[in-house]
């Protein structure tokens, strides 16, 4: 995450110093365009790959990237200092009804998947769980793993730290399991690790623990548990296929969104995100692809 | 010749005189920006909330005892681990060993001592936690022992070189006394060059310890980070949090001014403070030990 901070922040820099350079350039009218881009933490290191490959390949058009949260980019959106906002959940009644106050219809353009995958070790006989049992397993309710079908172990809980936005996804959509009302939190005893890496290397070599991570930062060599909404469904396996299909319950959509039918460099970028060309980008981040 | 002589000697005594205060200064600004920065939260959050058992500070909950216990818990692990050991491994370099290994294992200590944390870290997640895991039978390697171990191989160094080079100031005649008295050698390094030496020595384990408590990055990797309050003895062998890993790994994404951020200040004005009677505490002593010394050399 620190890296990936750091990195961040040098993108934005050499964007910043991109942006100056066109600006100066921009000897010719009409082609070039500045696209402004805020929103959602968990979109912004892919909306940064984006802007960074597309300037890459259409060196007139300049796109600065900012993140602070879904929210803040869609404020952003209904005060129109943005072109496009980023967000992690879906634009709120409250929201399009101020969008349409404002004098526009907010457009949504899907354009990446997240999902998330419950992971233990390779020599775990558990295969599948139910979204009530990985709850309660994360608040502390269930503490060894012969309650859910497992070798008599005790359960070692590993998250990621607080301020991570997978964190937050997690308790909301599997820990809470989707309600707003529950106020049900992490058992004491979770691990916080900093990082991906320090929950998939605990994983690796310890048999009690289960942990969550994106499902393209998971490698090979850890089970992927199947995960199904409730005791009378299917269990299903994250996969490009199951997400895409809504059938994985722990998935969510990415969104754009702009102010009205977005016109001429806005549009054109938009279309190119949605390409099979940008979605290659969104494999390699972790995320899952949208498939048409 | 003279007139500038003692020109540049005025400019020199004003450099080396703000060198002197800019230390009280510096320490009084970073105090002063603690408080400013850490006191509100006295006001936001309840006494009762603040000192409570419960941390999970995105949705208000900002117990800190969790923290502070994880953090003495793992400080107070490292000193059992590096008092004995640092103290001994002086011992040995500075009266036992001969020249020659002195030689080659003084400069190893120190270059030891400057292994980055961050790497020890890496050792302690991949060999250090697997390693306690299977041998101490325990649910999970990350665990306070994983980090007193690690924070104790990392207060080693910086303990032995200083209490060596104490050691080694004691006047030879020291020892040539105790031993021409009939002294054993256990009996002067114990109860003549050590006793000697303590000022020194103690600021050595001070500044070892010093490192300990305030040691971030290989703890926020081993400890397991779980703010579980840690005051029964087994909490050892269980997950901890302490506040360095805390304000760290938080520190980066709270919005500045919050309530949160201002029990982050908080967390590292109690640290400032812990560190402060430690200091306060040490340094009483060594100066207690000196005047003792001094009635008995006399």
């Amino acid at each position: 995450m620190r890296f990936r901070r750091l990195a961040l922040l040098i993108l934005l820099m050499f964007m910043t110093a991109c942006g100056r350079a066109t600006g100066q350039a921009s000897s010719q009218p009409g082609t070039s365009a500045y696209i402004q881009n805020k929103g959602s933490d968990t979109i912004v290191n892919l909306a940064l790959a984006w802007a960074e490959q597309y300037q890459a390949e259409n060196p007139q058009i300049s796109i600065s990237v900012t993140g602070g949260g879904s929210g803040t980019g869609i404020a952003a959106l209904l005060n129109k200092t943005v072109d496009i906002a980023n967000a992690s959940r879906q634009m709120q009644a409250e929201e399009i009804k101020q969008a349409k106050a404002n004098g526009f219809d907010p457009v949504e353009y899907i354009v990446a998947r997240d999902a998330i995958g419950v992971i233990v070790n390779a020599a775990n006989p558990v295969g599948r769980l139910t979204m009530q049992q990985v709850s309660d397993i994360y608040s502390g309710k269930i503490n060894n793993w012969d309650q859910v079908g497992g070798q008599d172990r005790p359960i070692v809980r590993l998250s990621r730290e607080v301020n991570s936005g997978t964190h937050v996804y997690f308790r909301d959509t599997v820990v809470r399991l989707g309600d707003k009302n529950n106020k049900t939190l992490f058992a004491t005893d979770t691990l916080l690790l900093p990082s991906s890496e320090g929950i998939i290397s605990e994983i690796r070599q310890n048999p009690n623990a289960i942990g969550y991570d994106g499902l393209g930062y998971i490698p090979s060599d850890l089970k992927t548990v199947a995960v199904a909404k409730d005791a009378n469904s299917l269990y299903v396996l994250p996969s490009i296929a199951s997400v895409n299909d809504k059938s994985y319950p722990i998935a969510r959509d990415l969104y754009m969104y702009t102010a009205g039918q977005p016109t001429g460099a806005v549009k054109t970028y938009l279309d190119w995100i949605v390409s099979s060309d940008a979605q290659t980008i969104v494999a390699n981040l972790g995320f899952v692809p949208i498939l048409k | 010749m003279k007139k500038s002589l003692s020109w540049s000697e005025t400019l020199i005594t004003a450099a080396v005189k703000t060198c002197g205060y800019s230390a009280i200064v510096f320490v009084l600004l970073i105090f002063f920006f603690l408080l400013r920065e850490g006191l509100p939260a006295l006001a936001e959050v309840k006494l009762g909330e603040l000192f409570s058992t419960r941390w999970y500070p995105i949705e208000n909950h900002f117990g800190i005892l969790p923290l502070i216990t994880g953090s003495i818990l793992v400080t107070l692990g490292a000193m059992l681990i590096a008092i004995p050991f640092g103290i001994g491994t002086a011992v040995f370099l500075s009266e036992i060993a001969p020249r020659w290994m002195r030689e080659i294992l003084k400069p190893l200590v120190e270059l030891l001592g400057g292994l980055p944390s961050v790497v020890l870290g890496f050792l302690g997640i991949l060999v250090l936690a697997p390693f306690l895991r299977f041998f101490l039978n325990l649910p999970t390697g990350l665990t306070a022992l994983a980090g007193a171990l690690l924070l104790g191989g990392i207060a080693v160094p910086t303990t032995v070189s200083i209490a060596e080079d104490a050691l080694d100031s004691v006047p030879l005649s020291y020892r040539e006394g105790a031993l021409a008295l009939g002294a054993t050698k256990w009996q002067t390094i114990w109860r003549v060059t050590l006793p000697a030496a303590r000022s020194g020595v103690l600021t050595a384990l001070m500044l070892g310890i010093g490192r300990t408590i305030g040691e971030t990055m290989a703890v926020m990797m081993v400890t397991g980070n779980a703010p579980v309050l840690a005051i029964k003895l087994s909490s050892i062998f269980s997950p901890v949090r302490t506040m360095t890993a805390t304000i760290a790994a938080e520190m980066g994404e709270v919005a500045n001014g919050s309530t949160y951020y201002h029990v982050l200040f908080f967390i590292g004005l109690v640290l400032f403070l812990i560190s402060l009677v430690v200091n306060i505490v040490a340094s009483s002593v060594v100066f207690k030990s000196k005047t003792r010394a001094e009635r008995v050399l006399s």
